[in-house]
């Protein structure tokens, strides 16, 4: 007998009936989205960089030129859209910016975890492989959007103060940086825009890079983009046709009115045109497709341990 | 209660068979060392318990299947599969937060209370933490889970020896009360001996040894024998013969106590001297030339 058995008598055994609480799926989804967003700073702390740089750029050009300069009209619109572009263009920016962070996002979500080996860790608690990737998948979807939409807000109502305190300064109306314009709903159609296209449209696209980074041996991205641009090839060499292209051509250059032209559609699209867009059998095709890839990542993520 | 059950298990990857019919059965309140060398197949029998590999055979972890069940099973088992798993950006509070976020079993409190007696401050992340001090972090999240079963592999790898005693002692004292299963797994064999109810060895895939510690120290003896008894030593059959500061040390497999103690000092084996008996045997007549010693001497 050894010293352990010793121990094993001292001690009463602790009683394991005592029912625990219970933890709901929905406890554990939060937790897991919380997680993501510790981990990925870059979420929120990008786009508030580029925002900044807007208002910094901004108050160099109204120190520079003054407010009625056309230098300003960042948006290069005719005399009527003069200063919408002042609203407009950050917009537009901080899509583009939380768009790449969203694209680099997923690239790593499950990949980086089987790299620096956490997946052990994560893999040691009861949170199923389907709340993981669904709370990865949150992030580009809702989270990025969402956060997106804020900054954006709060980027607008500085650059309308910013601009109302020069043009009260320098004598002009108050609203010469477009206080005409209804804000209220360019605002919620901004954060239509976000969700709908950004995340909804956009989902096979995040499915797929999720898929190649629970699957890449290494550098996810050379098998996020390649394996694409070989069919394309392929195609085109082998039939002469370009159908694969179309279809992606298709995916990032469409939306409500294109997400190419984003800005200038979220003042054209109309309620009704929006929602003819969300049951449109281009976006419900997509979903669809998202959802094949989310479960060939839960499948991987479940068998592949780290690399 | 049965806490694992196994029954040809196996396992293969590609044409290498890492595991193969491999047989398990622990009950609750049972610390069972599982020792073999690299490539052994110890962590793909630990993966197959844990539910993180498939596998053929019939195996059954507190009763359920480990792979198709994986997420409820995941509430009474817990694991700590290696050294340095936690994730470099991750918060000493994060983790407590995340823990307690997700685990029914977690006790917070208990968490608090072992990183109090830590130099880990709260807001340190995991990167800022030396190899010791993120051990004893990982530690303190897993001994703070009630669990039913604890699965350790290589717990101690990297750390230095005061390290790596305070990790057993913190684990018996604090954690283990008899209700609770162990699984462990490491190299560092002596320093587990006293830890251990249960033993197993595992080479090339195989169980080669499946005892508990008490059966153990009834069935080996090292007898430390004096040159003119070597003749009648030998003639009892040991099943390896070493020289220890120029005498012989004979390991014996079932030969009874009580006719050894004439040939010398009696002991109980070394768990790391009987691996060798027992496995490094075959290793060693691979990579030395000297297939049968014993002979060689006699």
């Amino acid at each position: 007998m050894n010293a352990t058995s010793d121990i094993l008598s001292d001690i009463p055994a602790e009683s394991h009936a005592a029912a625990p609480a219970t933890i709901s799926f929905g406890q554990r989804f939060y937790w897991s989205v919380r997680r993501e967003v510790w981990e990925n700073g870059s979420i929120y702390i990008a786009p508030a960089v580029v925002a900044g740089l807007i208002l910094i750029g901004l108050l160099i050009a109204i120190a520079h030129f003054g407010l009625h300069k056309d230098s300003i009209d960042f948006a290069g619109g005719g005399a009527n859209n003069h200063m919408r572009g002042v609203y407009d263009f950050p917009a537009m920016f901080l899509m583009v910016t939380s768009f790449v962070v969203a694209f680099f996002y997923c690239l790593d979500a499950l990949y980086g975890e089987r790299r620096d080996r956490s997946i052990l860790f994560w893999k040691s608690l009861p949170v199923s492989d389907f709340a993981s990737i669904l709370a990865k998948m949150t992030i580009p979807v809702l989270i990025i959007p969402m956060v997106t939409f804020a900054i954006t807000m709060v980027t607008q109502a500085l650059i309308l103060l910013l601009g109302g305190a020069v043009a009260l300064g320098s004598g002009l109306p108050a609203n010469a940086l477009g206080l005409q314009d209804p804000l209220l709903p360019a605002s919620v159609m901004l954060l239509y825009h976000l969700i709908i296209v950004h995340g909804l449209w956009f989902a096979p696209l995040y499915g797929w890079l999720l898929l190649v980074s629970a699957f890449a041996p290494r550098v996810p991205l050379l098998w996020a983009v390649l394996p694409p641009a070989g069919i394309v090839v392929v195609e085109k060499i082998a039939f002469n046709t370009t159908y694969f292209a179309t279809m992606l051509k298709y995916r990032f250059n469409s939306g409500p009115g294109g997400a190419g032209t984003a800005a200038k559609s979220l003042h054209a699209l109309s309620w009704h045109d929006a929602g003819i867009f969300l049951v449109s059998p281009g976006m419900l095709i997509g979903l669809v497709v998202a959802a094949a890839f989310l479960a060939g990542a839960m499948r991987l993520r479940r068998s592949h341990g780290p690399l | 209660m049965r806490v694992i059950e196994a029954n040809g298990l196996g396992k293969t990857y590609g044409s290498t068979v890492a595991l193969r019919g491999f047989n398990l059965s622990i009950d609750s309140g049972r610390i069972l060392g599982l020792i073999g060398p690299n490539g052994a197949g110890k962590s793909t029998a630990l993966n197959a318990i844990l539910g993180l590999t498939s596998y053929q055979g019939s195996l059954k972890v507190l009763g359920r299947d480990p792979w198709t069940d994986r997420d409820r099973l995941m509430q009474d088992v817990c694991f700590i599969a290696d050294v340095a798993v936690l994730p470099r950006w991750l918060r000493v509070s994060q983790a407590l937060d995340f823990v307690a976020g997700v685990h029914p079993r977690f006790n917070r409190a208990k968490a608090e209370d072992y990183l109090a007696r830590t130099n880990i401050r709260r807001k340190s992340r995991v990167r800022e933490l030396s190899k010791g001090m993120v051990v004893q972090l990982h530690l303190a999240l897993i001994m703070s889970i009630d669990a039913r079963l604890l699965v350790l592999d290589e717990p101690t790898l990297g750390l230095d020896v005061l390290f790596r005693k305070q990790f057993y002692d913190s684990l018996l004292n604090d954690y283990f009360d008899g209700s609770r299963t162990i699984l462990v797994t490491t190299h560092q064999v002596e320093e587990v001996q006293h830890v251990l109810t249960d033993l197993m060895f595992i080479d090339r895939g195989q169980i080669v040894l499946s005892s508990s510690m008490e059966a153990l120290e009834q069935r080996y003896h090292e007898v430390m024998v004096l040159s003119p008894q070597l003749p009648a030593a030998r003639a009892l059959k040991p099943i390896q013969e070493r020289e220890f500061f120029g005498r012989s040390v004979l390991l014996f497999d079932g030969v009874d106590r009580q006719q050894l103690l004439p040939l010398g000092d009696v002991r109980t084996p070394g768990i790391a001297d009987l691996l060798v008996a027992l496995v490094g045997n075959k290793i060693g007549s691979q990579a030395t030339a000297n297939p049968d010693f014993r002979g060689a001497r006699a």
